[in-house]
């Protein structure tokens, strides 16, 4: 790479024409006009994203009531009703995330293949991540609430004696974020399988493996570092449960998730600093799961799948 | 040859493990069945309770009526409400293609240093939640008097748009061929004429397809416009939520009605969306995202 670059600039340099030379250098490397596009992009990342999300930093270090900077920091950790927040919001993402990546597993290696409806049912499928948590929310509390159609279908049969408590608690808020999370996790995981080559699929059979044994060691290393990836877009989208934790939730006990508190603190007792300071802790908790998640994915193999992606 | 083998395979296999192999994929479809069932059962109470007049503690309403699409029209003042949705997800379409298109063309033709650093910066504010950054972002709003007001809306929602737009435009640019271009050059047109004339024509499946992918998202996206949402600038998400917040003063057959109005108009949008999009196919480039 160095070395064509001096050989680009030998030629040029005698001529005393700097400005070319140093602009074709530039441009070698791809640098020209055409960047010039990246500008608005830029700019409006810079001024929207970036820039607010370092105001929010330095904001939390500057507390409303004075004091040190870390005092935001300190009353989150010392104050257990905010504290427990994080354990809340990692006990409802994790299992969620969690349920909605091993669940789509079987049902993706079912379709792997070319199964008859398999563009009907993804359409389907897609239904459920548009109608936003506020619809399944509202939609949860009619449905399995205690007057719902599942209560009554349940009880109607005999399977239960009593109602089922599905609403306004730490389940209500599970079956939300698996109603709208295992769609997006299922077509995901079904794009990585169907990446897979089946023809080493057929090559262990041929060799005499069985069924389990030809998933367990072809389909499911293959499929790993796909899998993580998938974990770890869920666990994002189960991690702002803000909706249906006020809705279908328990907002003041069981699913007081870090973004109500967050939201309660900026919003309502107008601490701005206060909120910046969870929504900064909020980020990090993520990217540690995150970091977690690509470690793991690191130790795995990160070859071709010899299939089309 | 290959027959035999298969053969020969099948029956060194012990007998229940065969059985158990046809086995499990009806298990499978069978729990995909149930999700469904239950998912259109959630959908439909909340409808039938939209259209119900009195429903209590049995299988269905006791009649049905329409009057209550009228109240929850009145009550929450759907036809502001629905203009305000239209004006922000309009203006976040435009807005994120122009801003958009441009740097995902300039993504997909150079390769150049920093690409990969600036690529993690237009997949973050997709990655990261939007509660995360909204919350400084709406005090950062506040601060310069945008909070509560339309443009305050229209931005915020922009923040995950324009990465979508770029994440989403930038393979479907790659594969246009550049000769094209290099050719009309040839031929003696100028800048603007390859954009207008040659790419442009080229272009317009990718942008629908891009721009109506960001309009359900923006329709569906609360928390944004939550954070940064005044009265006057409330779109159909947050008044739902709203709604459904405040639901002790209302009946809650208007906060459904309102939900249904919701759902059939992100049902209308979706049927658009699928006529232009493919879902596995956008989950291909979900993919190739993470990859860059």
């Amino acid at each position: 790479m160095t070395a064509t670059a001096e050989e680009t600039r030998t030629p040029t340099d005698p001529n005393g024409r700097a400005p070319t030379s140093w602009r074709h250098r530039l441009a070698e490397r791809g640098v020209d006009r055409t960047l010039w596009l990246l500008a608005p992009a830029v700019v409006f990342a810079g001024v929207l994203f970036l820039y607010p999300f370092f105001y929010g930093l330095q904001l939390s270090f500057q507390p409303t009531d004075g004091g040190s900077p870390f005092a935001n920091y300190v009353t989150f950790f010392q104050d257990p009703f905010l504290r427990d927040t994080i354990g809340t919001t990692l006990g409802l993402g994790l299992p969620a995330a969690l349920v909605n990546v091993l669940a789509s597993i079987p049902v993706a290696y079912v379709m792997r293949g070319k199964v008859r409806g398999k563009r009907t049912l993804t359409t389907i499928l897609v239904v459920p991540i548009t109608l936003g948590t506020v619809l399944t929310a509202q939609g949860l509390i009619m449905y399995a609430g205690p007057d719902g159609w599942l209560n009554k279908a349940l009880l109607g049969l005999g399977v239960i004696d009593s109602e089922l408590v599905l609403t306004h608690n730490w389940i209500g808020v599970f079956l939300s974020l698996v109603i709208t999370g295992f769609p997006f996790a299922f077509l995901l995981t079904l794009s990585y399988i169907s990446g897979i080559d089946p023809s080493l699929d057929r090559a262990a059979a041929t060799l005499g493996a069985g069924a389990w044994q030809r998933f367990r060691t072809i389909t499911l290393p293959l499929l790993a570092p796909g899998l993580s990836i998938t974990f770890m877009l869920t666990f994002v989208l189960a991690f702002s449960v803000f909706p249906s934790a006020q809705l279908v939730g328990d907002p003041a006990g069981s699913t007081r998730v870090i973004s109500i508190a967050a939201y309660e603190a900026a919003f309502q007792d107008v601490d701005y600093s206060m909120g910046s300071a969870m929504a900064m802790i909020m980020a990090v908790v993520m990217l540690v799961v995150i970091g977690l998640v690509m470690v793991w994915r690191a130790s795995l193999y990160r070859g071709a799948t010899g299939g089309k992606g | 040859m290959a027959t035999s083998t298969e053969d020969a395979v099948g029956s060194r296999r012990p007998k229940a493990q065969r059985g158990r192999m046809r086995l499990w994929p009806i298990f499978v479809w069978g729990a995909v069945a149930f999700f469904f069932v239950n998912l259109i059962a959630l959908v439909a109470s909340v409808v039938v309770d939209s259209l119900g007049t009195r429903w209590f503690g049995t299988w269905l309403p006791e009649g049905f009526t329409l009057h209550w699409y009228a109240d929850a029209w009145r009550e929450f003042g759907l036809s502001s409400v629905l203009l305000v949705t239209l004006e922000v997800a309009v203006a976040v379409v435009v807005l994120s293609v122009l801003i958009g298109l441009p740097a995902s063309y300039a993504l997909a033709r150079r390769d150049f240093p920093g690409k990969k650093l600036l690529m993690l910066l237009f997949v973050l504010p997709i990655l990261v939640p939007p509660i995360t950054y909204g919350i400084p972002l709406a005090t950062v709003l506040f601060k310069v008097h945008l909070a509560g007001s339309l443009p305050g809306v229209i931005i915020a929602n922009l923040v995950p748009s324009v990465p979508f737009v770029i994440l989403t435009m930038t393979p479907f640019i790659e594969q246009i061929d550049p000769k094209i271009e290099a050719a009309a050059r040839m031929c003696g047109a100028r800048t603007t004429a390859i954009f207008t004339q040659v790419l442009g024509p080229l272009l317009v499946p990718g942008i629908l397809a891009a721009s109506i992918l960001v309009l359900v998202r923006t329709v569906g996206m609360f928390e944004l416009s939550f954070l940064t949402a005044g009265p006057e600038s409330t779109p159909l998400v947050v008044a739902l939520y709203n709604s459904v917040f405040a639901a002790g003063i209302r009946a809650n057959q208007s906060v459904d009605a309102m939900a249904t109005i919701y759902t059939g108009s992100m049902l209308v949008l979706l049927v658009i969306a699928l006529r232009f999009s493919n879902p596995t196919q956008l989950v291909t480039r979900v993919r190739e995202d993470e990859h860059a």
